[in-house]
């Protein structure tokens, strides 16, 4: 299993996923380096004959290397393959939008160097630094800001990444299949902090997730 | 006149001045061929240190070699050197150097401008070098996003250095691009039509095109962001109606087309030395130069890949996508092309091949993962992680570096006259590509496992250890690998044995010379009737050698060349190139006076050195003409041309339609940035919108028409030798845009209020400039009239003048109309 390749420490892997958006994309990474080194080595095939064969007796013009090596391998081949490619990508990306639902529970996300802040829509005034909490099995949608320069949301297990800009909110969708902890980092150099700027991501069953929101510990 | 006596008589006419003088006052592409080429290694190698110094840090976990302050100076400056001090001077050298030999001509459209560009990129060069020594280079990374590198965050002359010194140095690129267009488009041998044009002619056309459009962009986020850290001008903080996003755009908008631009030269070094060691000719001439041109113009839509996680919508980034996917189309042209060729001809392990082999692992991996992060998902999880660092590595040595050092093993024999014999390059070449795989291979795995770019730590327990340690060892395997090529070249250069002519038997006209290369390059042009005129007349060298070409007989002494009509390649007409002169490098300090009192904050010598440069320029235009018709010139076999100046279309009216390509592309962009904070930037609508002055737009559209019917008028009356009533008119023009623009940037309550105010004062400035260039350059017709250099004949100066008028009054009218238009309106 691919999975054993990622080695001991698997907390900031992308390819350790924890949640239907990081797996989708995990997914989209296997295909497309399976694709890609089919595609190497046809290349290095191809480099390989050419100091094999013979030279080719082509016509003057060269008509017929031409249809071989630039219409059809030049052409043809790259577009086939891109087409097949872009439409996948555009698919996985439309699935990972947030999209309305009645079960989405929103918070939101505040950067500052070098500190994460998070609120919660549902438990009004409610901020904790450092830590996101939120129910596992849900869709959450993170509305991300920043307070000073850009940073970026990242928590590879469960999502791609969104920055924070100055005056601009993004809203990032994610979702952990189940309760646990999973590592959060900003990834966008803000600085000389910029290495230790990491939070976590606390994914509570839904009794747990009820605490949390009368406010008890979790 | 004997063969000897033709070299001797022509070396003594195009050599440049003995001795260190001639260092400061060359104007010969042979000679800043090789000191652009040898300064670019030398920013290389200190780009390599760095990259070391890098290496070492993250060697190990908890690294405490460097700090963070220090580690981020290292990796900021390591990309900034790479990509503006080495990669673009590095093409730059090699097309300097080579263009005119290939092209068949004696040198570049403008050789003071070539030598101008030389001393702007070293001196810009020298700045930055210092910067890094004294500890306080630039440390917000190569792109320098604000708001970190704005005021607040990055207080210090750290960001301004970047900010200006890569804005001089790109003044060399942009001098580079104007030349090479020019020269390629009209300095050829008779007969070399475009479709013969050697395919490096091609790609360094295209290169050179997109230099113009690219670097704008940059040069006006330059302008911009220094103009906020400096005067508080808001077009990048939220909090006064600027956007963070507006530099991004920006910056990629020139970033993308960059990386083409550094591509596309090193594949036109593909394409010239892969079919001479295959012993063949290239497959698809046509479609790789299709390919080449369809590369320039995706890559300008694209920019947007790089913001992927920036939040812009969904459908956009899909655009944006399959524009990112599309750009692999015309590389797979090329790529397959070049295998083909491979397969016409019977391919030989010689060592340009061996980097030439080296690209294509290296690069169509790279590719490859380049189309993997054009997939919008794929890329939210890459962005700013190791694997973008491992991608762009595999695409940036693989794309350049590889076929640079195959050009350099091909043409060494060229640059020295001396064959290779030492046989230390087969031995580097092993070590640089194991040592490159070594340290970039396993760099996108630790990616995935969430390495970000950029950390000067990490802990143990990450599990990253043992691959960046690889990474490392392999990283110094490799700069042992690249030492050793640069101990192969100095050996070879200092007791290599001479070489013959054409050592690799191939078909392109920079062979046909005497090895190494004579100042003047050929003793008489060829008249090209192929695309390989050597394979087709393996004679030609000794004929060229004899004077049986065009212009082998110097009638004068002075430096003659022919131009030749853009598309046919027939003879149109003669230039004569100027003389030695200090003037290059006297100007290139000037400038450099310019870009140092806005470092140092000492603005009072600003407008001195300002003037300075003006007046340097209008005595370097000063020089050229003459007091007399001098009518047809014979250029041999019966053919007779006139002089530049005594044409419509001289060389610098195809130089200004370049430049002011450019200088409409940072116009462009400065309107795009205007665009995009009122429609995207929060802050907006501004608190008030500037009245509408109806007087004051009317002075300065009657301003514009005169100033653009001025110059019709003197082109028209200088036929019956009449010209200055057109002049005066045009010059009555430039005032009164003066009188409108200085009453319209008057009227700017605060530019540092909000950053509509100060893109109203940017658009302002930028007019008022073009119409004080107008008027200065009217003014300095006017005294060309009355010194006599000019005739009916002696006309071209008009023209020139024409473009620039025309140029003024458009900007002057498209400020003020924009400008008032929601004033009108409201």
């Amino acid at each position: 299993m691919p999975l054993a390749l990622a080695g001991c420490n698997e907390a900031l892997s992308v390819v350790a996923p924890a949640g239907p958006a990081a797996a989708a994309i995990a997914t989209l990474w296997w295909v497309m380096l399976a694709g890609a080194a089919l595609i190497c080595l046809l290349v290095a095939g191809l480099l390989w004959g050419a100091f094999r064969s013979r030279p080719v007796a082509d016509g003057a013009d060269g008509a017929r290397g031409e249809r071989v090596w630039i219409h059809g391998l030049g052409l043809a081949f790259p577009f086939a393959v891109l087409a097949a490619l872009l439409f996948y990508g555009l698919w996985v990306g439309e699935r990972l939008m947030p999209r309305a639902g009645s079960d989405v529970v929103s918070v939101s996300a505040v950067a500052q160097r070098w500190i994460w802040s998070f609120g919660y829509d549902d438990a009004e005034g409610r901020v904790t630094q450092g830590v996101l909490h939120i129910p596992a099995g849900r869709p959450v949608d993170v509305a991300i800001t920043t307070r000073d320069v850009i940073h970026s949301f990242w928590v590879p297990r469960l999502a791609g990444k969104l920055d924070a800009i100055p005056g601009h909110v993004n809203v990032l969708r994610l979702e952990a299949d189940r309760p646990g902890v999973y590592a959060g980092l900003s990834a966008e150099y803000s600085g000389a902090g910029y290495a230790g700027h990491h939070f976590e991501v606390h994914a509570h069953d839904a009794a747990g997730w009820s605490a949390f929101l009368r406010g008890e510990r979790p | 006149m004997n063969t000897l006596a033709r070299h001797r008589r022509l070396t003594r006419i195009w050599a440049s001045d003995p001795g260190w003088r001639g260092w400061f006052t060359t104007v010969n592409h042979t000679d800043l061929g090789r000191m652009f080429l040898v300064t670019a290694f030398f920013f290389f190698a200190v780009g390599g240190v760095l990259a070391m110094l890098i290496r070492a840090q993250l060697a190990t976990a908890n690294s405490a070699f460097v700090g963070a302050e220090t580690y981020s100076q290292l990796f900021t400056m390591h990309g900034t050197i790479m990509m503006f001090l080495f990669a673009i001077p590095a093409f730059e050298g090699l097309a300097v150097y080579l263009l005119p030999k290939l092209l068949g001509t004696r040198d570049l459209a403008f050789p003071r401008l070539t030598a101008y560009g030389y001393w702007c990129y070293a001196f810009g060069g020298t700045m930055m070098l210092v910067s890094l020594l004294f500890g306080i280079a630039p440390k917000g990374g190569w792109f320098m996003y604000p708001p970190l590198s704005g005021a607040i965050y990055s207080p210090g002359i750290n960001t301004d250095f970047w900010l200006i010194g890569i804005t001089f140095v790109e003044i060399s690129a942009i001098a580079a691009a104007v030349e090479f267009s020019v020269s390629i488009l009209r300095y050829r041998a008779p007969g070399m039509s475009l479709d013969r044009m050697p395919i490096f002619a091609w790609y360094a056309l295209v290169t050179s095109l997109m230099i113009l459009t690219g670097f704008p962009p940059l040069i006006l986020g330059s302008i911009l962001l220094e103009l906020e850290r400096a005067f508080g001008m808001p077009f990048f903080q939220v909090a006064l109606g600027g956007d963070a996003l507006l530099w991004q755009h920006l910056f990629w908008l020139f970033g993308h087309p960059e990386v083409y631009i550094i591509f596309l030269p090193a594949a036109g070094i593909v394409s010239t030395v892969l079919p001479v060691m295959a012993r063949t000719t290239l497959l698809g001439y046509g479609w790789v130069v299709a390919a080449a041109v369809a590369l320039a113009f995706l890559s300008f839509g694209l920019w947007v890949h790089h913001m992927f996680t920036t939040g812009i919508p969904h459908m956009g980034l899909a655009f944006f996508s399959a524009a990112s996917t599309l750009v692999a189309v015309p590389t797979a042209v090329q790529i397959f092309a070049w295998i083909g060729t491979l397969w016409k001809g019977s391919p030989q392990l010689r060592l340009p091949m061996l980097h030439i082999l080296g690209f294509f692992a290296t690069f169509v991996m790279g590719g490859l993962t380049g189309v993997m992060v054009a997939v919008v998902p794929f890329d939210w999880q890459a962005h700013d992680t190791a694997f973008i660092t491992a991608h762009l590595h595999y695409v940036l040595f693989g794309g350049f570096v590889f076929p640079v050092l195959a050009g350099i093993y091909y043409w060494l024999p060229h640059f020295s006259g001396r064959r290779r014999f030492f046989k230390l390059g087969e031995a580097a070449f092993a070590l640089i590509f194991l040592g490159f795989h070594g340290t970039f291979l396993a760099m996108h795995w630790v990616g995935l496992l969430g390495q970000r770019r950029r950390i000067e730590t990490y802990d143990p327990e990450t599990g990253w250890s043992a691959i960046n340690l690889v990474s490392t060892i392999s990283g110094f395997v490799m700069a042992i690998g690249l030492a050793l090529v640069l101990i192969d070249v100095v050996l070879h250069t200092m007791i290599s044995a001479r070489t013959a002519r054409n050592p690799w038997k191939a078909g392109t006209l920079e062979w046909a010379m005497l090895l190494p290369a004579p100042a003047y390059n050929f003793a008489s042009l060829p008249r090209v009737t192929d695309r390989d005129p050597l394979a087709f007349d393996p004679a030609l060298p000794l004929r060229l050698a004899r004077g049986e070409g065009h212009l082998g007989t110097p009638a004068q002494d002075r430096r003659e060349t022919l131009t030749v009509d853009t598309s046919s390649g027939r003879p149109d007409y003669m230039v004569i190139f100027p003389p030695n002169t200090a003037l290059p490098v006297l100007m290139a300090a000037v400038t450099g006076l310019f870009f140092l009192s806005l470092l140092l904050k000492t603005y009072w010598i600003t407008p001195l050195a300002l003037a300075g440069v003006a007046a340097l320029a209008c005595r370097w235009v000063w020089g050229l003409g003459a007091r007399a018709d001098a009518g047809p010139q014979d250029a041999g076999h019966g053919l007779a041309l006139p002089l530049a100046g005594e044409t419509d279309r001289a060389p610098g009216w195809w130089g200004s339609v370049f430049l002011l390509t450019a200088n409409a592309t940072l116009f462009g962009s400065l309107l795009f940035g205007y665009a995009f904070l009122w429609t995207v930037a929060p802050g907006w609508p501004p608190p008030a919108w500037l009245p509408a002055a109806p007087a004051e737009l009317a002075v300065g559209a009657g301003g514009a028409v005169a100033g653009a019917a001025g110059l019709r008028l003197a082109v028209r009356g200088n036929r019956r030798g009449r010209p200055v009533p057109g002049l005066l008119l045009a010059a009555a023009g430039a005032l009164a845009l003066l009188g409108a623009l200085v009453s319209f940037l008057g009227r700017i309550p605060d530019p540092a209020g909000h950053a509509y105010d100060a893109t109203l004062t940017m658009m302002g400035s930028y007019a008022l400039f073009h119409a004080a260039l107008l008027a200065l350059m009217t003014g300095f017709l006017l005294l060309r009239v009355r010194g006599g250099y000019t005739s009916p004949a002696r006309r071209a100066e008009f023209p020139i003048v024409r473009l620039w008028a025309d140029y003024a009054a458009l900007v002057a009218a498209a400020t003020l109309g924009l400008a008032h238009l929601p004033g009108l309106i409201a």
